[in-house]
């Protein structure tokens, strides 16, 4: 606790400060002097002041207080309790007055009423301070937050490799205290391609910091062997020496043949990996010691293939790990239930987003939530990106291509909404995505399997965007509403699936119809919504 | 010009004849359209849109314009000419509730 020093009355001190002035000797303060005496937490003084009526004399104090004998030593005579709202913020201790005569019971009265203006006035200094010193706080750990993310995200794949005949989705969403969740991509020399995810233990800078490392290390370690299992023991030796204590990596690594869906995985401690293969969901069995962990790991290698159709999920345990209201975890159950239905990778990761937000609302996202979807399409799925400036009339020139895409995937009148709901997203991505900034592109890109088509439309939007009311053409014919505002109902309403998210600095709307659909049983539910 | 109009008799109804795209670059073309048609005295007004080829969210807007306009000077109006898409989003916003849709003797294509 911080002491107070004080003068005594000021007409008592202004006669004291002529004497003096008389006898100091030069250079020293003649009239004050500070008084230094720290209370520990456990003085029963505490108690002794916080009840206390007013001024007390040092010797009314108790003595066995090791406050009051340091108080003593500096030659205190009198301490002021300063209480507000029953709570002991200060204390103002008081010397020898200077006429040496005792303090009087006018003295005690005035510094009695000092100390209850003072004490508020003192409180509300300390709660300023206290609330700026946490601002400062909460200042550093943004800023320690971003860092870590800026780390973290450079080092996610910016696009995802199009692989013949399958198709990847993946998923990031940082929890607000940023973990250590990575996923990579790495084609391989001789044509295969390496799917890596994993998550370091920790969160914030050292957790980035780590993963940044582990992803070094996967990265060169992929291009002298492409045996997951060697690949984990190698990466598991580099990090070791350098890993901060407590600190380990599981990391799960699998090397796909595309052109025959065989594949090899290793798995350093990471959650076991889902494959949907005729309605039926299974785990692919594969233990390892996380790396960083012990020296000399080594990691058994698994063979699985991969079959045209099969659907493979990877995630981190954020998903599985993640409570609800209740206090229960999402867990591998409803995990592996996600894949049952899904139609694609895509829409695996939409159930799972929607699934987990259904589930855990009104809890805070706990860890950072990895997905990555590996489809084996039935038919070869095609993929094709382009961009355009946001400059008004974009939105036309991306029906063009999308009718000249998609012109034999979907039925005229389907094909239509598509247009529609595509050319509404373009130009909501330049006029709010992009705020008409010429020099920032929304990039469209196109894909279609035998089961659906997409279209994801990319601007650097800030965030998911609220309709703000739902168009009610009656309110806008009595000028209660007006006449605009059907872009994001319109869409809505035209298209089988919209999907919302962002991602670093981009913010993305996928657009989905299905290829093998009723238009007027889709259409039918989507009027029941209204 | 993204739009342009024309004024045609039909039996005993006026029609505005309106080929391009109903965008926010049509706001003027439709509002000076719906004034001539006005100001030839016609109670009863048809939106020819067989050769309209893009209507998008601010065209929607527009003809809830000048569907409010027409309401309050108890004008009727009809539409005839849309395509089988643009007639499903004159359902699902309600226009249809509002104005007659009218298919021409020969279904409009795009």
């Amino acid at each position: 606790m911080t002491e107070q020093s004080a003068s005594s009355h000021p007409r008592a001190e202004r006669r004291a400060e002529k004497a003096a002035r008389r006898s100091a000797p030069a250079g020293h303060d003649s009239h004050t002097s500070y008084i230094e005496v720290e209370i520990e937490p456990g003085d029963p003084l505490l108690v002794y002041l916080r009840s206390a009526p007013g001024p007390i004399e040092i010797d009314a104090l108790p003595a066995y207080s090791p406050a009051v004998a340091r108080m003593r030593e500096q030659g205190v005579k009198i301490v002021v309790p300063l209480v507000t709202s029953s709570e002991l913020v200060g204390v103002l201790t008081l010397g020898s007055r200077l006429s040496e005569r005792p303090y009087s019971r006018n003295d005690h009265r005035l510094l009695h009423s000092l100390a209850r203006y003072a004490a508020p006035a003192l409180r509300l200094g300390q709660l300023m301070r206290s609330q700026e010193d946490q601002a400062r706080e909460r200042e550093r750990i943004e800023q320690e937050l971003h860092i870590a993310q800026l780390i973290q995200q450079q080092f996610l794949p910016a696009q995802l490799p199009e692989l013949g005949g399958w198709h990847v989705a993946a998923f990031y969403r940082p929890a607000r205290t940023v973990g250590g969740d990575f996923y990579d991509l790495i084609e391989l020399e001789d044509g295969r391609v390496m799917v890596v995810t994993g998550d370091v233990t920790d969160k914030g800078v050292p957790a980035a910091l780590v993963m940044a490392s582990t992803h070094a290390f996967l990265r060169s370690t992929a291009k002298a062997v492409t045996s997951p299992g060697e690949v984990l023991r190698r990466v598991n030796d580099l990090l070791m020496p350098q890993i901060p204590t407590g600190m380990f990596v599981t990391c799960l690594v699998l090397v796909i043949d595309t052109s025959t869906g065989n594949t090899r995985y290793a798995n350093a401690g990471h959650n076991l990996p889902y494959l949907r293969r005729d309605g039926i969901v299974v785990q692919l069995q594969a233990r390892g010691m996380p790396l960083g962990l012990m020296p000399d790991s080594t990691y058994d290698e698994h063979e699985t293939v991969i079959e045209l159709g099969d659907l493979l999920l990877l995630y981190s345990d954020g998903i599985t790990e993640q409570h609800d209201t209740a206090g229960e975890m999402f867990g591998f159950g409803r995990t592996s239930d996600l894949l049952v239905d899904a139609s694609s990778g895509d829409d695996l990761v939409d159930r799972a987003v929607s699934a987990l937000a259904r589930f855990s609302a009104g809890v805070e996202q706990e860890d950072d939530i990895t997905l990555v979807t590996l489809h084996r399409g039935r038919s070869r799925g095609e993929v094709v990106a382009f961009e355009f400036a946001s400059a008004s009339g974009s939105e036309r020139e991306a029906i063009k291509r999308v009718r000249a895409l998609l012109g034999d995937a979907l039925p005229m009148e389907r094909l239509d909404a598509l247009c529609t709901a595509v050319s509404e997203t373009v130009m909501n991505a330049i006029e709010h995505g992009n705020r008409g900034d010429a020099a920032l592109e929304v990039r469209v890109v196109v894909r279609r399997t035998a089961e659906e088509v997409s279209v994801e439309i990319a601007d650097y939007g800030r965030g998911v965007q609220q309709p703000n009311e739902t168009p009610d053409i009656e309110l806008k014919l009595a000028g209660l509403q007006t006449p605009r505002g059907w872009g994001l109902f319109l869409i809505e309403q035209l298209v089988d699936r919209l999907v919302e998210r962002v991602e670093g600095e981009r913010h993305f709307v996928r657009l989905v119809m299905r290829t093998d659909d009723s238009p007027t049983a889709s259409r039918t539910a989507k009027k029941g919504k209204q | 010009m993204s739009l342009h109009s024309d004024l045609r008799h039909r039996a005993d109804t006026l029609a505005i004849v309106l080929t391009g795209r109903i965008d926010r670059d049509a706001a003027q073309t439709l509002d000076a359209a719906y004034s001539a048609a006005r100001a030839m005295g016609a109670d009863e007004l048809e939106l020819d849109f067989t050769a309209v080829d893009y209507i998008n969210s601010t065209g929607i807007a527009l003809i809830v314009g000048v569907l409010a306009r027409a309401r309050a000077e108890r004008v009727r109006l009809q539409a005839t000419g849309l395509t089988a898409h643009y007639q499903h989003i004159f359902e699902i916003t309600r226009l249809s509730d509002f104005i007659e849709i009218v298919q021409p003797s020969t279904p409009a294509e795009h």
